[in-house]
């Protein structure tokens, strides 16, 4: 109960530090003045959500229907990259992708990619990096939820002369929805909300919320003005999210 | 590794074989996992490989990490602590993680059981701001708690960072624990009772013990989380620097190779602990 009354001051009161600048000036300014952040940054976590499941759907179906007694230890080899630390995992992939480094500066020199070809910097270089540090936000629950599904099912089907496309599209598809919910959810909102990658991948003309709400708070001291930033971005999470439990009933998205 | 995955390829095998002239196409998903997770550890063979690169600059330079191969030195794991500030915000991280883990681990531990046991006033609202911290977007939990403490008048450093630190671990301890605890059976606890022992010996022999390794499983998380936290910390840290703050704030200027050993170091110790801890879990189960 002390626990209870602690998170829930604990979390109340940094609440209630935004009730201290409730100047809806500040509200107004910042949605004007940084709306296409916020577009930016919503593209971009729907791109990182879309292209990690993609990524992440055949995977996770693979080990949880084929990977036998290995199932444990690929799941390791898939979370081993996240002992390291996200930052400095970042910091990797800006090497691995820099103008000169390991992989163009090679096809360079052979002269395959004109000299000029770069991808750090880009739009393309932050979407793969946010995606790449939240793929096991997307690949765990696609895979506690494809390895619950009953095989019976789909030798039922087989049975019943589906053929194995059908199999996967009318039975197996179906049954890991709640999986897909759940992945989209928590790859959707962190890739949102982040900002290391847009700073250390990025460049120019890249800078997401998060990037504004950092600058505001630690750079430039607007405080006012990064709480509203951090407020209204939580308000766009929290109806979203709620939004999206209604359609999907809430069961499936706090389980 | 080629071994395992010979092996995984023959396991693989049988179930999906059809008729021989589609045979090809089950080597489609295999060998797609096994790129996948050769990319996902792409990142981690650069950083070990490039802890061994022999990036010598010029005089006055500090070394910085460079992005072509020069040659292989074991210098930068001799002179491991040689970058005063980063030993200082190593041991930072190792501070705050060890005792905010500890702390969260007891708090997460006492709410976890509350809602898998009782119903009270406020469990909604529990169960909504449990939900609220695991949902919300890091940079928010970071500039809602800075403001909290400008607000208050804190000044930001190693206090604030233990108490964020607590804050954002203790709903991932509290879901793991609940888990535990709500397939526990009650009966043992009005059995320890009945047999005269109070609540409290109760909650230490019996509850406890039980709850035990949803506590321990959440304890971990909350040291992995609070190692790894750097956006949160960045917000709250104020003066004093955590390991990952740190090398976020030298990567424009160029990040020296301490930072590649260390992780290497990091990388491995969590390899081995993981390993430890799998070997422990099944001679257990077996």
């Amino acid at each position: 109960m002390i626990a209870m009354g602690s998170v829930a001051l604990q979390e109340g009161s940094a609440l209630e530090g935004y009730r201290l600048t409730w100047h809806i000036a500040n509200f107004s300014d910042a949605i004007s003045q940084y709306w296409v952040y916020f577009v930016r940054s919503l593209r971009n976590g729907a791109l990182v959500t879309i292209v990690g499941l993609l990524l992440a759907y055949p995977i996770a179906y693979w080990i949880a229907f084929y990977g036998g007694r290995f199932k444990s230890l690929f799941l390791f080899l898939l979370l081993l990259p996240f002992f390291i630390s996200f930052v400095i995992r970042t910091v990797s992939w800006s090497f691995i992708l820099a103008d000169s480094g390991i992989v163009f500066g090679t096809l360079k020199d052979i002269g395959l990619l004109p000299e000029r070809f770069r991808v750090l910097g880009t739009t393309f270089a932050v979407v793969a990096g946010i995606t790449y540090n939240l793929l096991p936000f997307t690949i765990l629950p696609l895979y506690v939820s494809l390895e619950r599904i009953d095989r019976s099912l789909v030798e039922a089907a087989k049975d019943l002369y589906a053929s194995k496309t059908e199999a996967f599209r009318k039975v197996v598809l179906p049954l890991s929805m709640p999986g897909v919910f759940a992945a989209i959810l928590l790859t959707f909102i962190p890739a949102t909300g982040d900002y290391v990658n847009a700073y250390v991948l990025g460049g120019p003309g890249t800078a997401m919320i998060g990037n504004q709400i950092q600058l505001e708070f630690l750079r430039a001291r607007e405080y006012p003005t990064a709480a509203a930033l951090a407020f209204i971005l939580m308000a766009i999470m929290l109806v979203g999210a709620i939004l999206y439990a209604r359609v999907l009933g809430t069961e499936e998205v706090t389980t | 590794m080629s071994v395992i995955a010979a092996e995984a390829r023959v396991e693989a095998a049988p179930a999906p074989a059809r008729s021989p002239k589609k045979r090809w196409t089950r080597f489609i998903l295999p060998t797609y996992s096994f790129a996948f997770i050769l990319y996902l550890c792409f990142p981690i063979f650069v950083i070990i490989l490039f802890s061994f690169n022999d990036t010598q600059t010029g005089f006055g330079t500090a070394p910085r990490v460079k992005t072509t191969w020069v040659g292989f030195t074991t210098v930068w794991y001799r002179g491991l602590f040689d970058i005063p500030d980063l030993t200082v915000a190593l041991k930072h991280s190792l501070l705050i993680a060890f005792t905010a883990s500890l702390t969260a681990a007891a708090l997460g531990a006492l709410l976890g059981l509350a809602l898998a046991r009782y119903r009270y006033r406020g469990k909604g609202a529990t169960d909504f701001v449990i939900f609220l911290g695991l949902s919300s977007p890091e940079v928010v939990l970071g500039a809602a708690l800075a403001s909290f403490f400008v607000s208050l008048g804190l000044t930001r450093g190693l206090g604030t960072l233990y108490v964020s630190h607590v804050m954002f671990s203790i709903p991932f301890v509290a879901v793991t624990v609940r888990a535990r605890a709500s397939g526990l059976d009650r009966s043992l606890e009005n059995a320890a009772m009945d047999l005269g022992a109070g609540p409290i010996v109760t909650f230490f022999k019996i509850t406890l013990p039980l709850i035990f390794p949803g506590v321990l499983a959440g304890w971990l998380l909350a040291f992995a989380l609070s190692m790894d936290d750097f956006v949160i910390s960045q917000f709250v840290q104020g003066p004093a620097t955590m390991f990952p703050t740190w090398v976020f704030g030298a990567t424009k200027v160029g990040i020296p190779p301490h930072v590649f050993v260390f992780a290497t170091l990091i990388f491995l110790t969590g390899v081995v602990l993981a390993i430890v801890m799998l070997l422990v879990s099944r001679r257990r189960t077996v």
